[in-house]
């Protein structure tokens, strides 16, 4: 059964069009036919949230969603963070504050925060655990990732 | 990992989504938030032929108080129930849709989706039992309210017909002095619980137990629920003796399989504790304090 159907999906502020097979993930959709690979792929049993990106705007497991799913939808990766060589403050506070070592959970890690902060720009510690409980890193602890939050969020107010 | 190839259709109504189903036959299932069927579909646990997407059907969606009872569209997501504003009136119901997995699962999955699953660890099947609710079941010329208890039939086991879909959960609004919670105990956000328990009472003057309903999830196949434990509590008050017999009596009926969540004895004696605290939050909120709360991690 071999079959497709022509998706449009807005990666980052730009449309791009696909023919994929319905069985397509959302993160390969990503990686392999985007080759935006800075999504990763962790545990593939919708377990890690290493694979999370924004859709609009909610944060979702890329590797729980087919790509046929994500038709007409905005998604946002990774990829959109930096702007001209600037660093977005979620990733300069992650590198500040040592809120990561293998660097393999942060992309997702500092989704689920951007997903947090617009929607909670002052939260508390207790706060942040909640909304990264579905990100796990295995280098950390954690403390600094929660720290990095917090950074992150300060810049924000300010900006 | 890629499930076995599929066809996939997104109807744009539910007319046509109940039609398309039953031309489909067999091979079709009903693709909600995918949150439960994607893993399986990737485990090849299951291979459809065609998958009938529901996803964006507006028609499922609502979450409205209508007089006495509250109507929850099968596509509302856990997270938008878990901030809804009957969430706020019948905190019991904060309590699972804000407890289940973690906010990346919440934003995708949905109540139609888990009691259709009827996973034995699914929380909204043992919750939707302490509010007596009714699961609307729609197919192409038909539709019927089942009572939770009879739509659960068994573990992974509901009793929709072919080509039939949820459309919307119905619960009957608790009187005034109620109460209930429910609380889950689990590894980790992205897990089911390992046990769990809920407690819906309304009190009579004197604190004596006006009404109750009693159950204990991912405790067998299916929920564990008993009128003859609640109907004994009943006019009596709600004291540590009388709630540790009927914890011990449900208990009882419990079948909680060993597995990697834990041992069944560990199991039998989270659902003992955890039922403990659920009836105290629920005496607690009938009598008017404000407490928030959800799962409990390791
Ligand atoms: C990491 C992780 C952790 C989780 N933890 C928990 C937890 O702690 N507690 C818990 O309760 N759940 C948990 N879940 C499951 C989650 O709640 C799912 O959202 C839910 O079980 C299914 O809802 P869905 O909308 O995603 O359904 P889908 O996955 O789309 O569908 C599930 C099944 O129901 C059928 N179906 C869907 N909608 C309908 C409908 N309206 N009518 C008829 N059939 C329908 C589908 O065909 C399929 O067979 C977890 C899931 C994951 C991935
Ligand atoms: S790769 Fe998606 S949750 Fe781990
Ligand atoms: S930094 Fe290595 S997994 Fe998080």
């Amino acid at each position: 059964m071999s079959n497709t159907m022509p998706v449009e999906i807005t990666v980052n502020g730009e449309a791009r069009q696909r023919e994929v097979e319905p069985r397509m993930l959302l993160v390969e959709f990503i990686r392999e036919e985007l080759r935006l690979t800075g999504t990763h792929i962790g545990c593939d049993t919708s377990f890690c949230g290493a694979c999370t990106v924004l859709m609009d705007g909610a944060a979702v497991k890329s590797c729980t969603l087919f790509a046929v799913q994500a038709d007409g939808a905005e998604i946002i990766t990774v990829e959109a963070l930096e702007r001209d060589g600037q660093l977005h403050p979620i990733q300069q506070a992650f590198s500040d504050d040592h809120g990561l070592q293998c660097g393999y959970c942060t992309p997702g890690m500092m989704l689920s925060s951007l997903a947090l902060l617009a929607e909670n720009p002052t939260p508390s510690a207790k706060d942040i655990r909640k909304a990264l409980a579905g990100n796990v890193c295995r280098c950390t602890g954690y403390q600094n990732i929660i720290k990095a939050v917090q950074t992150a969020a300060g810049q924000l107010r300010g900006a | 990992m890629y499930p076995a190839p599929f066809r996939y259709h997104r109807p744009g109504t539910l007319g046509s989504a109940l039609k398309l189903l039953a031309e489909l036959g067999e091979g079709a299932r009903p693709l909600a938030g995918g949150q439960s069927l994607i893993p399986i579909l990737k485990m090849r646990m299951d291979e459809p032929s065609d998958l009938v997407d529901i996803g964006r059907l507006a028609e499922l969606m609502h979450i409205r108080q209508e007089k006495n009872r509250v109507c929850i569209g099968a596509l509302a997501t856990h997270a938008r129930i878990a901030v809804s504003a009957i969430a706020g009136e019948i905190p019991i119901i904060r309590d699972c849709a804000g407890g289940i997995a973690d906010p990346q699962v919440r934003a995708l999955g949905t109540i139609g989706g888990s009691v259709s699953i009827a996973d034995p660890s699914s929380d909204w099947p043992a919750l939707l039992h302490t509010l007596e609710a009714e699961i609307v079941c729609q197919g192409p010329s038909s539709k019927r309210a089942i009572k939770i208890n009879d739509f659960i039939k068994d573990s992974y086991t509901n009793s929709l017909a072919d080509a039939e879909l949820v459309t919307e959960i119905q619960i009957p609004m608790p009187p005034e002095n109620s109460g209930g919670a429910y609380i889950g105990f689990k590894k980790a956000a992205p897990a089911y619980p390992a046990a769990s328990a809920g407690v819906q009472l309304t009190l009579a003057d004197g604190n004596l137990c006006r009404d109750i309903r009693l159950v204990l999830g991912a405790a067998g196949p299916v929920p564990v629920t008993s009128r003859q434990v609640e109907q004994q509590l009943i006019g009596q008050p709600l004291a540590e003796k009388n709630l540790s017999q009927a914890a011990e009596a449900l208990v009882e009926l419990s079948d909680p399989p060993s597995d990697s969540r834990g041992s069944s004895e560990f199991k039998r004696a989270m659902l003992r504790s955890l039922f403990m605290r659920a009836a105290n939050r629920a005496m607690q909120r009938a009598g008017g304090e404000k407490i928030t709360g959800s799962h409990d991690y390791v």
